[in-house]
């Protein structure tokens, strides 16, 4: 009888991808949505520090960053194997700090200025004369708010 | 004339193009760390200011040296110990009279700190020294007054510090934010941040 014919064993039916484009989609959306455009692209190596008592940087458009370590493998021909600064995708030495944070005030409507805040993202192999420049300079142009940027975890593991 | 149905779109390919975008997006995605600790410089100092006289026992001296060893008051230690001892400097409360401390539970060693009021801990590093160490030393002083904070906020307001910051960046909390604020400011007068960190030494 034809109604109760036997499956054909063996032969495993296709899967449907007719749903394949619906979840590319959704994950498609979600990085959309996370993604954070890198504004500068990074010439140092930036291994940050571990902390536990941090703070969150809410507001991203009253950042300013500085970023200092040691030039990553490709620059080190041409800057050397000692930690440079580097503001808005080139290095620079420490004196151009305070023309960075006057440009980068001047960018920003008025009212907003008291809010800005640096964020030091430092790699941590870098020695405290260089990051002691940077905050001279710094409160020499009454950039006083600072945030060190720092990963997530045990202090104690710095030390290894 | 009859009307034309229209053809349809052939959709088998918008599963690439989905794709060819989200390979886009991952490898342009970076999951930033924008957190840290956070601190306030000291504004620039004119030249012809005295500094102010403070008495030795209420200076907490925690050195970095180029090694990056840690001395805590000429003694070294190691930094796990860090935090306790601050705490401990911290909520000595030894003043008498008008420089009591009526909510300490420390020792009450009268040649350790008068009152967290007073207490100053002063942070001197080398221009040698590693940044992750100074980091590292950095957020165990600012874990020392969390832990005494959290402590007071518990005893007056049964929520720790850290929940009463947390509540009131949190749009959805519902109290009275303004008295939360005042709440926050008089913790942080009873332990107030008094880190104060010395020019490098060659």
């Amino acid at each position: 009888m034809s109604k109760f014919n036997k499956k054909k064993s063996g032969e495993l039916p296709a899967i449907s991808t007719a749903s394949l484009p619906d979840i590319v989609f959704m994950l498609l959306f979600f990085f959309m949505v996370a993604t954070v455009m890198r504004q500068n692209t990074l010439m140092i190596d930036n291994k940050l520090p571990l902390a536990d008592q941090i703070e969150k940087l809410d507001k991203k458009d009253l950042v300013m960053y500085i970023y200092a370590g040691k030039p990553s493998s490709r620059y080190r021909a041409s800057a050397g194997n000692q930690a440079r600064i580097q503001l808005n995708d080139k290095f620079a030495n420490v004196d151009e700090i305070k023309a960075f944070i006057l440009a980068e005030r001047a960018a920003k409507r008025e009212e907003l200025i008291p809010f800005l805040t640096t964020a030091l993202k430092v790699d941590g192999e870098t020695n405290m004369g260089l990051v002691g420049d940077i905050k001279k300079e710094l409160r020499e142009v009454q950039a006083l708010k600072i945030n060190y940027t720092t990963r997530t975890g045990s202090a104690v593991d710095n030390l290894r | 004339m009859a009307r034309r149905a229209a053809p349809e779109v052939n959709a088998g390919s918008m599963a690439d193009i989905a794709f060819l975008l989200l390979i886009f997006f991952l490898v342009t995605t970076t999951i930033e760390t924008d957190s840290g600790i956070s601190r306030k410089l000291p504004p620039p100092q004119e030249d012809n200011v005295e500094p102010p006289i403070l008495k030795q026992k209420n200076i907490f001296v925690v050195e970095l040296n180029k090694n990056n060893d840690l001395l805590v008051e000429e003694v070294p230690m190691e930094l796990k110990d860090l935090r306790e001892a601050a705490v401990k400097f911290l909520d000595n409360g030894g003043g008498n009279g008008e420089e009591a401390c009526n909510y300490c539970q420390g020792a009450k060693d009268p040649t350790s700190s008068d009152n967290p009021t007073k207490a100053v801990i002063s942070l001197r590093n080398n221009r040698e020294t590693n940044y992750a160490t100074y980091i590292a030393v950095q957020n165990e002083l600012v874990a020392a007054y969390t832990t005494l904070r959290n402590r007071e906020a518990e005893r007056l307001f049964g929520k720790s510090f850290v929940q009463m910051e947390k509540d009131l960046k949190d749009v959805n909390y519902v109290g009275n934010k303004e008295g939360l604020k005042e709440d926050i400011k008089k913790i942080q007068f009873l332990f107030p941040e008094k880190l104060s960190e010395a020019e490098p030494k060659k």
